[in-house]
């Protein structure tokens, strides 16, 4: 794939923000002026939810695509990472809000005794971090530790795809296909240095006889 | 581009109810019982008349969009707005109910036998659904212990079981590589729940017959229990000794038990039962604070009897 040139690199990222965000603002927008049908929140909620997860998975997209098909999207990848953190961030406050009305011991209730809340919560409070040192300076001040702090993100989407899972009644294909891309994104990991191994001892072969 | 958007009616403004039963009674001399297969889907919905009763409560009913554009119908799609959008291939004429089992007199009743040889009255009762939200739904149908009694059930009677339509070719929920329940759809009452003066078959709401979505052309209401146990489109109706299995209750033993009383003490696994969301209330996002859910849905002082002496935490 063509690279875009370098100085629309930054403008690029900035649009991918604007997409990002429209869903959420323009869902929102529907709520407010009652466009949203019968239970509103409901909607809202589980919409908030579900984009957050398509972010995650976009952003563990990004190592797979540049591995297997050797596009490189990886400028893309604190955007993708931030949107879902934007998305959970927003689908709890409405949780929070809209949904329990700020009534703690409901929310302690469901903290306490419900397993996908907990996943839910422990998704959250373990993005918080991530987003935290999703800058430059973090990057450079943290080094190497970085990058172990940042495998985060696989506890996350696991935790994000059970969380999913547990709350539904039932599962039917669109649940599943959400998991089943989470299982494989997060699989993809497992095999990955192996693959990659493999791929620089051909690329060595090949070099050598050359 | 602007766009012209009428302004939201205040509940004050809705239709008082004296007016809505006149309106009713109107509909009543214009006359039921059309042949509804032969016409367009958009006249499938006929009026139909039914005389008021004394079971209504005195709370907004909720409007009739909400109440057939937000249905958890199964057969049709998981998704609540699944059933309106997927069911108009449905045919509920003509349409036969087996009643049997443990009965002096097993009949297969005609809808139109139904119709015409059961008083249809108009009650507006709460509906209370298992994930915490409700309305409020005037329907139109009979009691059940009418029905039963035309059959004479045995002294060896002691649960009913209702069975659900199977037509993947008519309802898109059954087809397909990924179902989220067995079907048929089964559901049970004991007997003295179902000859309860609240238990009705209903054929009808708002005034009309009921639309596919809502589980034409029969269905059973309810009301002091989660709405899942309100099975729709009913084929089958036997009188059993044993309890019958329940599909929810086979689905996920631990959240859906076979009595499934609404119980604001008794929290479903996945949420809590305490509070409720009433559709349509404040309309958008900002709208409707959640309300107190009440022991059987409001319906204790009636109801409460049944299970006198039963541990409701254990048969929940």
């Amino acid at each position: 794939m063509p690279a875009l040139p370098a100085r629309y690199r930054p403008l690029s990222v900035w649009a991918l923000y604007a997409i990002g965000l429209t869903p959420g603002l323009w869902t929102f927008y529907l709520g407010v002026t009652a466009d949203l049908g019968a239970d509103p929140v409901r909607t809202f909620e589980h919409f908030l939810g579900l984009w957050a997860l398509r972010f995650l998975c976009l952003t563990l997209l990004v190592t797979p695509v540049r591995d297997l098909f050797g596009i490189n999207l990886i400028s893309y990848r604190r955007a993708l990472g931030l949107l879902a953190f934007w998305y959970v961030l927003a689908h709890f406050t409405v949780y929070l809000t809209l949904d329990r009305g700020m009534i703690l011991t409901s929310i302690a209730g469901d903290l306490a005794k419900r397993p996908y809340i907990m996943l839910g919560m422990a998704g959250l409070v373990m993005l918080i971090p991530l987003a935290l040192t999703s800058n430059r300076w973090s990057i450079r001040r943290l080094g190497p530790r970085w990058t172990t702090l940042h495998r985060l993100v696989y506890v996350i989407a696991a935790a994000g795809a059970l969380h999913y899972a547990l709350s539904l009644k039932s599962i039917t294909a669109e649940p599943a296909f959400y998991i089943a891309a989470v299982g494989i994104l997060l699989g993809y990991r497992l095999v990955r240095p192996t693959l990659m191994s493999r791929k620089r001892q051909r690329k060595a072969q090949f070099s050598a006889r050359a | 581009m602007s766009s012209y958007r009428p302004p939201r009616i205040a509940a004050s403004e809705i239709t008082p109810p004296a007016l809505y039963m006149s309106r009713r009674a109107l509909m009543a001399t214009a006359g039921a019982g059309l042949a509804l297969a032969a016409l367009p889907k958009s006249l499938r919905a006929a009026p139909l008349a039914a005389k008021p009763s004394d079971y209504k409560v005195d709370e907004t009913v909720t409007s009739k969009e909400d109440a057939t554009s937000y249905n958890n119908f199964y057969e049709f799609g998981t998704d609540k707005t699944d059933p309106i959008r997927y069911s108009d291939d449905f045919k509920p004429q003509p349409w036969r109910v087996e009643v049997g089992g443990l009965v002096a007199k097993p009949t297969v009743f005609g809808i139109d036998d139904i119709m015409k040889d059961f008083p249809m009255e108009e009650r507006v009762y709460r509906m209370r659904c298992v994930e915490a939200w409700s309305m409020v739904i005037p329907w139109i149908g009979f009691p059940l212990s009418a029905l039963l009694d035309r059959v004479e059930p045995l002294g060896s009677a002691k649960y009913v079981a209702f069975e659900t339509v199977v037509r993947p070719d008519e309802m898109p929920g059954q087809r397909g590589l990924f179902q989220p329940l067995r079907w048929p759809y089964v559901e049970g009452l004991r007997l003295d729940e179902a000859r309860h003066p609240l238990a009705i078959l209903a054929t009808g709401l708002y005034g009309e017959t009921l639309p596919n979505q809502n589980g034409a052309p029969l269905r059973l209401v309810v009301p002091w229990k989660y709405g899942f146990k309100g099975i729709k489109s009913i084929v089958r109706i036997t009188l059993t000794e044993k309890e019958p299995p329940s599909t929810w209750n086979l689905s996920a033993p631990h959240e859906y038990g076979f009595y499934a009383n609404v119980n604001p003490a008794v929290d479903h696994p996945r949420w809590s039962q305490a509070t409720e969301r009433r559709i349509g209330e404040g309309g958008g996002l900002f709208g409707g604070a959640r309300r107190e859910t009440l022991p059987f849905n409001g319906y204790a002082d009636e109801v409460a009897g049944l299970y006198a002496g039963m541990d409701l935490a254990k048969y929940y």
